[in-house]
């Protein structure tokens, strides 16, 4: 066995200590603390979902929360049909999101550049207004859900199951990604994101592979619609609206794109900040606007970039 | 010998230019043929069409007696046709035997797998290394492509071209910005290919050229001007007024 990559470390130990907070916050009389830290886990599983593409990929998507909106609304219609189980639920939003990413991907994908963005961000668009028109979902509003899923049986109702649910499907999906980004596939994908050209002149045809990671990252960021929706017990359009698409790329920036570990570690500080700063301010977004300002002037790479510099990361997977 | 390569009547414009104006030329198997000419000639944009970058305006690109005009760059590269940039072209983020190493997956097996290590395949490193060694960059392995210096880099290029086990190779000014010992080193491993595959090379180092080719092309404002054995072009009076008379 080869040592473990210092990043995957660093990915390990944020595990760890997330896997303290329930207990520690109830020890501390402020449970509500979990639920919090769970809407952190949640993001850090879309940022995950986000990073394969924009990260890995180059594919710059400001669409990307239309698929925890897809994940969303999975629950509230899985309810509405009797699928109550979260599993059923997860493959319900995939295959939602699948549909859209391979549709809408092909024709993106067809696009470079600025015209990549505006176009995802199109499409996104365009699955906000169609929910915003479903009055039967509760329209612009959104509906409230009667209940969490369960998984295999087993209630989530309570914040602390839900919690490591949320955990372990987070841990799940950045060991997956681990993988994928060391495969042949992964490979070819930074390689596409270096020079397509290149790649072409090699004997490669881009396209089929971006596609592939367009779809499987919608799938996975769809995994925390699905959990989103079960933390608020609230299904709206808004959890896909551009600016939630936006804030996902912001998460990237925080912890520095293309690194799995950057993040999960950018996802859990900004929806902390988010949340801290909220209790000072109602202008909490023009905080968290500086915040982010400083860390693009001092340290490009997010916090992965930080860490570098600190002597922890450096090369390799994660 | 038979013909490799057949490009009949080609035509490239770009506005007004016309960049390659009906050019007709044979390759032999096994042969090396130089195309040289002035700056702005139309060499590259020659290779481009060759290697399926750019769509000719009309004409015809035969390759192994097949109509490959109409076929994309990876259809071209799987039947055996590489090409190397003038401006050199790598995975700058990637380590030098990952760039090679991802030329030999794209020969060897699917790439849509997901799961197992692809940095561990022993036998897709191995024909990366073995590339590398060719050219000489084997100490270099494990730097990133960007950490090179102009002349590795432009070695780096040969590699990744070779990796895709090529049977016709385009190369695009090799030398160029290569030093005294890099380039002597490249002008051996091509004296070496020559005995294994088909070779275009496009090159302003006329002792190189000289030195190496079977026969030469000269291009001049997109049109062949002569072609023919090096002491042949060497002598054709029309070739020294338009382009040799420079520096020869
Ligand atoms: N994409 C392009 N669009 C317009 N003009 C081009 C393009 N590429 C090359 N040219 C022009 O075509 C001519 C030939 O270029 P090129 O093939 O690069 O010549 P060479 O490689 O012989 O120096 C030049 O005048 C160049 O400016
Ligand atoms: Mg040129």
């Amino acid at each position: 066995m080869s040592p473990l990559a210092p990043r995957l470390k660093a990915a390990l130990a944020l595990f760890l200590l997330m896997a303290l907070v329930p207990p520690v916050v109830t020890a501390l009389g402020d449970p509500f603390l979990t639920v919090v830290a769970n809407r952190m886990l949640v993001f850090a599983i879309a940022a995950l979902s986000l990073d394969l593409i924009l990260g890995y990929g180059a594919m710059v998507s400001f669409g990307h929360a239309a698929y925890l909106g897809f994940g969303a609304y999975a629950v509230a219609l899985g309810a509405r049909w009797g699928l109550s189980d979260l599993l059923a639920q997860i493959l319900l939003g995939m295959a939602m999101s699948a549909g859209f990413a391979l549709v809408t991907g092909a024709i993106s994908l067809r696009t470079k550049g600025v015209y990549f963005i505006m176009i995802t961000l199109a499409f996104a668009q365009m699955a906000y207004f169609f929910f915003v028109a479903q009055s039967s979902l509760g329209g612009d509003d959104g509906v409230a859900l009667q209940a969490r899923s369960s998984l295999l049986g087993v209630s989530l109702e309570g914040d602390m199951a839900l919690y490591y649910v949320t955990l372990g499907a987070l841990m799940t999906i950045y060991a997956g990604l681990y993988r994928l980004t060391g495969s042949r596939f992964g490979r070819v994908l930074k390689g596409t994101r270096e020079n397509a050209l290149r790649m072409q002149a090699m004997g490669y045809r881009p396209f089929p592979y971006q596609l592939v990671a367009y779809v499987i990252a919608a799938c996975l960021c769809s995994v925390a619609g699905v959990l989103l929706a079960n933390l608020t017990e609230y299904v709206s359009p808004a959890y896909m609206g551009w600016h939630r698409s936006g804030e996902l790329i912001v998460m990237l920036v925080f912890g520095g794109i293309g690194t799995l570990t950057g993040a999960v570690a950018g996802a859990l500080v900004a929806v902390g900040l988010e949340e801290v700063l909220a209790i000072f301010s109602d202008h909490w977004r023009l905080g968290f606007g500086l915040v982010l300002v400083l860390v693009v002037l001092f340290s490009p790479d997010g916090l992965t970039g930080l860490a570098k510099r600190l002597g922890i990361g450096g090369r390799g997977n994660g | 010998m038979a013909d490799l390569l057949e490009i009949r009547e080609l035509r490239k414009n770009f506005g007004a230019l016309a960049v390659t104006d009906g050019v007709s030329l044979s390759v032999a198997e096994g042969e090396l043929h130089a195309v040289i000419g002035p700056n702005g000639a139309g060499k590259t944009t020659l290779i481009a069409q060759l290697s399926g970058q750019l769509a000719p305006d009309s004409g015809q690109v035969l390759y192994a007696g097949e109509d490959i005009t109409h076929l994309d760059m990876a259809a071209r590269v799987r039947r055996g046709l590489a090409r190397s940039f003038q401006i050199t072209a790598l995975l700058p983020g990637m380590s030098v035997l990952e760039n090679v190493a991802l030329a030999v997956q794209a020969r060897s097996g699917s790439s849509f797998r997901f799961w197992r290590d692809a940095g561990g395949e022993e036998i897709t490193n191995a024909q990366a290394r073995a590339a590398l060694e060719e050219v000489g960059l084997a100490d270099r392995a494990s730097v990133q492509a960007q950490a090179l210096s102009h002349g590795e880099q432009r070695q780096l290029e040969l590699a990744v071209a070779l990796a895709t086990k090529p049977r016709l190779l385009l190369l695009d000014e090799p030398l160029a910005g290569t030093g005294g010992q890099e380039a002597e080193r490249l002008i051996a491993l091509m004296q070496r290919l020559k005995s294994r595959l088909t070779i275009v090379l496009i090159e302003h180092d006329m002792d190189a050229v000289f030195q190496l080719a079977d026969r030469i092309s000269v291009l001049v404002y997109g049109a062949i001007a002569a072609t023919g054995s090096p002491e042949a072009v060497r002598a054709d009076p029309a070739v020294r007024a338009a382009y040799l008379g420079e520096d020869a």
